[in-house]
């Protein structure tokens, strides 16, 4: 771990440099495990996974086996999924219903909402034995907005509320697509590693200023299918106007006027003509429950939000969950989902699912780019000694207003990354 | 398709598998353009995600689900040095058995078949992709062309594997 300054800011020659042993260096990531995953609310999942009591899905989160799941009374619930008795998995299945959990190794079970209610041959125990101490244990913080659900493994952990900040407007702006405000998760996910660390998958999840280079074929994809491409003047280098802005405690966004299609609500060519009514319906309905002004502000632009530490949604030409957790310095494992409005119309729904697979996944006509990028950088950090320093300062030369391909959404990541690795961890 | 003089009936599983080689070799060469000469006009070429592999991809999230034009989209782009993830290309190696027709119509048959691919990259290590092919073949002019062709992958998730980047 090195003693010396890991970000090195310079207002008056606009400069902002990290310190590049923070993407490779294991006692970096050690303590980020101490000091961000066991401090920051973390994204668990979506609460339309589980939808009837019973209902779980098992997770690894920052390294703990979590079941997410409803409870017999159907509300949400996060256990750590281990046996009380000797640690044995409990839930061993990745989704479906239970009546209860009972771990295979000793038959210890575990009803719904968690309580022990079997031990064979429980008598051998003794009489201070109590099964009412023995339920599977719970995260020590769970909390969910507009159906997104976090935990914290800080039990003095602000409340998610407080801690969301500026990122709440952003959540905002995707639940509004749904004219019952809400969204859920469609079945398929996509599970991939990258060999690259963690911290390079929030910087490029919203860096635009790698479109032009890293993904050129798909921007002539876009060209040729007839998907306007002029950019709208000096300064730009997208097809249309778009900002970076910090929205407190880490999190982020780049917000950019929308060129790339919506499947709420904004036709390309690539949707077909027949999908131009159906569009303009989406629009409509948009229009007649938000308004003119506020239907525009979802209809009309592409945001991708950082939720610091690991949860980006990007909602442009289709909406994406993406969440990640490092397993070494150089390699994480990423989890992506797309999202979509409750009552969406088989049409729309196939439109949405086709439309994310032109851009995203590993299958994907950029996707796999962006990893190839990552991987090379992970690659070239090789010589972190020799050159130590990464270059993050766009735009620090002009005041005001910071465009999409400037960096001021980046900084605001790493700066809170700093601030929280500057300060002890509750288990410390 | 009605002069069509031969029938489903009448191809043999040697003749599938011809066909299933003779793609593998334009496959692992990156000939891709005379890969699509293989295709019928219709072609959709899906690989479904790890943990649906039986789903269809209007309600489904898919890891690729490409219709005729995406699919020639993909060689465009595939064929472009810009394409990062395949440039320089991966080196792959086709591996293909258990070929069999499952199921056979007037003028098409529907075939399986197992896969192993081996992608090298760099100086990584192998990346071994394990599955099954579910394949609808269709007679066109007497010859057999690949209407369907969908790439199930076994491994729970895509993990090491990374990205499919290539066509499988």
């Amino acid at each position: 771990m090195p003693d010396q300054p890991l970000i090195l800011q310079d207002a008056a020659a606009h400069t902002f440099q990290v310190h590049r042993s923070t993407l490779a260096d294991p006692a970096i990531l050690e303590r980020e495990q101490r000091r961000i995953f066991d401090v920051c609310w973390i994204y668990l999942g979506h609460a339309s996974e589980i939808r009837a009591p019973g209902d779980f899905r098992t997770r690894t989160i920052c390294g703990r086996p979590i079941l997410f799941c409803r409870d017999g009374r159907g509300a949400i619930r996060a256990f750590l999924n281990t046996c009380r008795h000797r640690g044995a998995i409990v839930c061993r299945e990745p989704e479906g219903n239970a009546k209860g959990y009972q771990c295979f190794y000793h038959g210890w079970s575990y009803d719904r909402d968690g309580n022990l209610d079997g031990v064979p041959g429980q008598d051998s125990y003794g009489t201070s034995f109590k099964k009412s101490e023995h339920g599977l244990k719970e995260v020590p913080r769970l909390a969910s907005y507009r159906d997104f659900v976090f935990l914290s493994f800080d039990p003095a952990a602000p409340a998610l509320d407080e801690y969301l900040a500026g990122a709440k407007e952003y959540i905002d702006l995707v639940v509004d697509q749904s004219p019952s405000g809400e969204m859920e998760v469609v079945q398929g996910v996509q599970a991939y590693d990258i060999r690259a660390n963690w911290k390079l998958l929030v910087e490029n999840s919203f860096d635009d200023y790698h479109l032009l280079t890293t993904h050129s074929t798909w921007l002539d994809y876009l060209k040729n299918a007839g998907v306007q491409m002029r950019r709208p003047d000096r300064g730009h280098l997208l097809p249309a106007h778009g900002i970076g802005r910090d929205l407190g405690n880490g999190h982020a966004c780049v917000d950019n006027v929308n060129f790339r299609g919506r499947p709420v609500a904004r036709w390309i060519p690539i949707y077909g003509e027949d999908a131009k009514a159906e569009i303009d319906a989406i629009r409509a309905e948009l229009v007649a429950r938000l308004g003119e002004e506020r239907a525009a502000r979802v209809a009309d632009t592409n945001r991708n939000l950082v939720v610091f530490p690991n949860l980006v949604l990007n909602d442009g030409s289709s909406v994406t969950i993406r969440t990640f957790h490092p397993v070494a310095p150089d390699r994480m494992h990423v989890r992506a989902w797309a999202l979509g409005p409750k009552e969406e119309s088989a049409s729309a729904r196939a439109r949405r699912l086709d439309s994310f697979l032109t851009f995203y996944g590993p299958g994907g006509f950029a996707t796999p780019d962006d990893v190839e990028a990552l991987e090379m950088v992970q690659a070239g950090l090789g010589a972190y000694r020799e050159v130590p320093w990464s270059i993050l300062s766009r735009g620090m030369n002009k005041p005001g207003e910071q465009l999409n391909t400037d960096e001021l959404h980046l900084r605001a990541f790493w700066l809170q990354w700093d601030k929280l690795m500057r300060t002890p961890g509750h288990g410390e | 398709m009605v002069s069509d003089a031969r029938r489903a009936a009448q191809v043999t599983r040697a003749e599938v598998e011809d066909l299933l080689y003779r793609e593998a070799a334009l496959l692992d060469e990156w000939r891709l353009d005379e890969w699509l000469g293989l295709l019928t006009a219709d072609a959709c070429y899906r690989v479904p995600s790890n943990d649906r592999p039986d789903a269809e991809p209007a309600d489904t999230l898919f890891t690729i689900a490409d219709d005729p034009s995406r699919i020639r989209a993909r060689v465009a782009r595939l064929k472009d040095r810009n394409a990062h993830a395949e440039y320089p290309p991966s080196r792959t190696r086709r591996m293909i058995s258990n070929v069999r027709i499952v199921e056979r119509s007037e003028y098409e048959l529907g075939v399986e078949a197992n896969f192993v691919v081996y992608r090298f990259r760099r100086d990584e290590r192998i990346r071994e992709y394990v599955g099954r092919y579910r394949h609808l073949l269709r007679l066109e002019g007497g010859r057999l062309k690949i209407a369907k062709r969908e790439a199930v992958i076994d491994a729970m998730e895509l993990g090491s594997l990374g990205s499919v980047s290539f066509i499988l």
